[in-house]
């Protein structure tokens, strides 16, 4: 199965950050990055720019709105995301643990619909 | 005779039901990867035994056969119903494939637990938990457990198709965890049969303090876990129920008025429980893997040994409740600690801990965090400042036992208050 980990982490902290330790998190990023394409569970992945570069767009009856901004206001924002594939959510849970942000933010883990075989 | 043979049949077949039916259920959910295809091939099965046996006799091996004509059954649904279009074919593959004799013991021991672990995985809420739970491996209607927890049955349907829904559409594996993952499941299987205990013991709300079924049920439970997995905490959880259930008879009047441990008539206690519970604590305990339901059951031990209220060695509670504060810190046992020490120390002791405890907050809207403070307050005859506690507390309290005891304690207290 495919899941989809978002990565949820205060930005202003992330960017408060010294660049060293900005610096030794990317590392870690790109450690569990190359483990995961070596076990194979890779599918992609990417990093976000902050949510001050967020549009949020409606089309209402053919009428377009945009607003600066994400959707809502969290403490938490979403900043990047893995597409992984596991065996089962036991598995997914495995790998999300493992992404950096886990221990200062939250992953959610969500299953991919799969185009059903016809 | 005709009809007496299958009134016979019928019996076995109810028999078996009861004492069969979890089992077959679990590995069906196994072979077909479906709750819910599960459960029809498990009533459908029944259905058959009840007609074939009658004509047929009773096979050797009724599980086995239950099993296998389950897993048939559910192949036949498979086929008729119009999902066949859209339910991948693999499906069916992976069922026709899967061993049709899969009735040995061990492996439907394994299916019980793989639906434990599965009912109880952290991913699902702790209200579904509970609720799948005793649906599936108790057996309990959805009727039956939305009248133990107050909650209306369609709520509880609803929440038992959500968390079989989450179950499939998430991939929630139906397996026994990993040894690095066992401890942290383990702890949720046991929270969710402590829950389920004490819903049935202290019943959180209405007008019956105790809901003996449930609590016989997570009795059930936890004795099926020792049997199927005898990790130390899962001894030590049998061992603290089945110390608080000998209790139960003497924990009410029969107006279903709460009474004190030490206003208790100790003689009402279940002796068998009681040293059934001991056994286990010391079982637990010599593991030296033990966790904070073995220190409570520990301290229940303690209690449940003292002939008399004076007889009880509370040095030795204190002890174990500081081990417990370093396993597993909360407020609620820094509270029950201050009553032990007020126990073995003198009230003006106990009361400056709690005092301590209600200065940071943690504990203000605790109902038994003031009426323990009321009660300290009382045999240090500050009669009024026991009123106010007493009265905060039943403010707090929502359980109607609970709030006549209390009443009756500021009646008292009134009597004798000098003003």
């Amino acid at each position: 199965m495919k899941y989809l980990c978002l990565i949820y982490d205060n930005e202003q902290e992330w960017q408060k950050f010294p660049a060293d330790v900005q610096q030794k998190y990317m590392g870690e990023y790109g450690a569990f990055t190359d483990s995961i394409k070596q076990s194979g569970q890779f599918v992609g992945a990417n990093q976000l720019q902050p949510t001050n570069t967020a549009t949020t767009v409606r089309a209402r009856n053919g009428k377009l709105s945009t607003t600066d901004g994400p959707y809502a206001e969290t403490k938490e924002q979403l900043g990047g995301y893995y597409l992984i594939e596991a065996k089962d959510l036991n598995d997914a849970i495995q790998v999300a643990s493992r992404i950096p942000s886990a221990r200062s933010g939250s992953i959610e883990v969500r299953p991919v619909v799969e185009a059903r075989a016809m | 005779m005709a009809s007496n043979e299958a009134a016979h049949v019928r019996d076995r077949v109810d028999a078996i039901y009861r004492s069969d039916s979890r089992r077959v259920l679990a590995t069906l959910i196994r072979i077909l990867g479906d709750f819910d295809l599960a459960e029809e091939a498990l009533h459908d099965a029944f259905a058959s035994a009840v007609e074939q046996w009658a004509d047929e006799g009773i096979p050797a091996n009724p599980r086995a056969w239950l099993i296998s004509t389950g897993r048939f059954k559910a192949i036949d649904r498979l086929r008729k119903s119009a999902r066949l279009e859209s339910t991948d074919a693999s499906a069916l593959d992976r069922i026709a494939a899967a061993e049709s004799a899969s009735g040995d013991d061990d492996t439907v021991e394994d299916d019980r637990l793989r639906l434990i672990f599965t009912c109880c995985h952290p991913a699902l809420s702790p209200d579904a938990q509970v609720a799948l739970t005793l649906r599936e491996v108790c057996g309990l209607t959805t009727e039956e457990v939305a009248r133990a927890f107050l909650t209306p049955a369609s709520t509880l349907a609803q929440r038992i198709v959500r968390a079989k829904g989450k179950i499939r559409d998430a991939g929630i594996p139906y397996e026994i965890p990993s040894r690095a993952d066992l401890p942290a499941r383990l702890d949720t299987v046991l929270h969710v049969i402590y829950l389920v205990f004490n819903e049935g013991y202290l019943a959180s709300s209405g007008s019956s303090l105790t809901r003996a079924d449930l609590s016989t049920e997570a009795i059930r439970l936890a004795r099926l876990l020792v049997e199927l997995m005898p990790e130390p905490e899962a001894v030590g959880l049998l061992a603290l129920m089945l110390l608080h259930e000998s209790r139960r008879a003497s924990r009410t009047t029969v107006d279903g008025e709460m009474i004190l441990l030490e206003d208790q008539d100790r003689s009402r206690w279940d002796a068998p429980q009681i040293s059934e519970g001991v056994a286990l604590v010391e079982q637990a305990l010599a593991s030296r893997r033990f966790g904070p339901y073995t220190l409570q059951a520990a301290i229940a031990a303690v209690h449940a040994e003292a002939t008399s209220p004076g007889a009880t060695d509370w040095a030795q509670i204190v002890g174990l409740y500081d081990v417990l504060l370093r396993v597993d810190p909360s407020p609620i046992i820094e509270l029950n600690r201050a009553v032990a020490v007020a126990m073995r120390d003198g009230p003006e002791a106990g009361l400056a801990l709690i005092d301590a405890i209600l200065v940071r907050g943690d504990l203000a809207d605790y109902h038994l965090a003031h009426s323990a403070r009321g009660d300290l307050l009382r045999r240090v005859h500050r009669a009024e400042e026991a009123i106010v506690a007493y009265e905060r507390a039943l403010g707090l309290s929502v359980q109607d036992a609970e709030r006549s005891f209390i009443r009756r304690r500021i009646g008292e207290l009134r009597a004798t208050s000098p003003r």
